[in-house]
């Protein structure tokens, strides 16, 4: 899932300073997972903006509201109900959310409340880390199932860099040297032949290195 | 003028089981001030984050939490949840440029214990010197 995170708080009280009627719009996707943006969140951010406008002597009223998802176009219709009654949108889905009313909205003002992170899934309760890049061109069959894209600091592709010390990352003692890691898996898998092969050069098109990327599934459009 | 700070006291079941016995004049004989209200809880660690900034936006000057002991919470991590919504909320409120010893955190010996009304004390002194909340803008 997306990972995000709420940003600082004096950042989304600069962004709203002068709007006066706000829309605090939480997703019911993965930032609720993660508990960043759902519906608990949206009620904690909307108090936290009263309390910071009213110690502003500012006034301010707040609609809390939290859609199925911010990612698809009929979902982000349903913000025509609030029609008029905003100023502003302080959205708290992850950037693609913010992306989508911005773009299905031309005149309303809308705001990131959250820090878009990563692709992660959770380690522990309260705790996410980064086990995808969405870099488009997937070699997880080749390293284990384990990912050098995402999870190495340097994102090399033939191995470790040679600074890890005791299968720790160099970056950081408590990250695991992904290489390390992908070496372990695959002598436990049997294909410790397979790290032999040379990875040719990688097209980083994919990766977004070649503009925006759309995926067109023609079999399901209409 | 003189400033009554209004303080909200969220105290789980077990830790605010002097209130139910003493009732409030035994408590304001024991010192209890007056200027804290109580709510009692079941378990601080069902306390939301909501909850406590809603205090704040109803007027409190000073809102704490009191659960048990965190080693020793009766349902055996309630308090150390609420420890860190409270920590929470300290980290927003110094965002917003207001002192984070508005809100508290305590954890207290279940029962009888005059601890219970100390903390009551503590507060209430603390609000009195911090005085009214920056929240309340011009209206106070």
């Amino acid at each position: 899932m997306i990972i995000a995170e709420r940003k600082p708080l004096n950042e989304i009280m600069d962004m709203v300073k002068d709007a006066k009627r706000i829309l605090v719009l939480g997703c019911r996707g993965c930032v609720t997972i993660c508990s960043a943006g759902g519906e608990r969140e949206v009620e904690i951010l909307a108090s936290l903006i009263r309390l910071g406008k009213q110690k502003a002597g500012q006034e301010v009223t707040t609609i809390e509201a939290t859609l199925v998802r911010q990612c698809d176009k009929e979902y982000i219709d349903s913000i025509d109900q609030w029609d008029g009654q905003y100023d502003a949108i302080v959205s708290m889905a992850c950037g693609v959310g913010v992306n989508f009313i911005a773009n299905l909205h031309p005149m309303a003002k809308v705001y990131p409340g959250v820090n878009t992170s990563s692709f992660g899934g959770s380690a522990e309760q309260g705790v996410w880390s980064e086990q995808c890049a969405g870099c488009g061109n997937c070699i997880l069959h080749l390293t284990g199932g384990l990912c050098p894209v995402a999870r190495c600091a340097k994102s090399l592709m033939n191995g470790p860099c040679g600074g890890s010390v005791d299968g720790r990352c160099e970056i950081n003692k408590d990250v695991p040297c992904i290489w390390q890691s992908i070496h372990d898996k695959m002598v436990r898998i049997d294909n410790a032949a397979g790290l032999a092969a040379i990875a040719p050069i990688r097209d980083w098109s994919t990766s977004g290195h070649g503009g925006p990327r759309k995926t067109v599934r023609n079999d399901l459009t209409v | 003028m003189p400033f009554t700070p209004n303080i909200q006291a969220f105290c789980c079941h077990y830790t605010s089981q002097q209130t139910l016995a003493e009732g409030p004049e035994g408590l304001l004989a024991d010192g209890f001030p007056k200027s804290v209200t109580i709510h009692r809880l079941a378990c601080t660690g069902k306390l939301e984050v909501s909850t406590l900034l809603k205090a704040f936006e109803d007027g409190a000057d000073g809102v704490y939490v009191a659960g048990c002991p965190a080693d020793k919470c009766h349902n055996l991590m309630g308090s150390q949840r609420a420890a860190k919504r409270v920590g929470a909320i300290k980290k927003a409120l110094a965002e917003l440029g207001v002192e984070p010893e508005r809100i508290a955190m305590y954890h207290l010996e279940r029962g009888f214990h005059p601890d219970f009304v100390k903390v009551a004390q503590e507060m209430d002194e603390r609000i009195t010197t911090l005085g009214p909340s920056p929240f309340q803008g011009g209206t106070k």
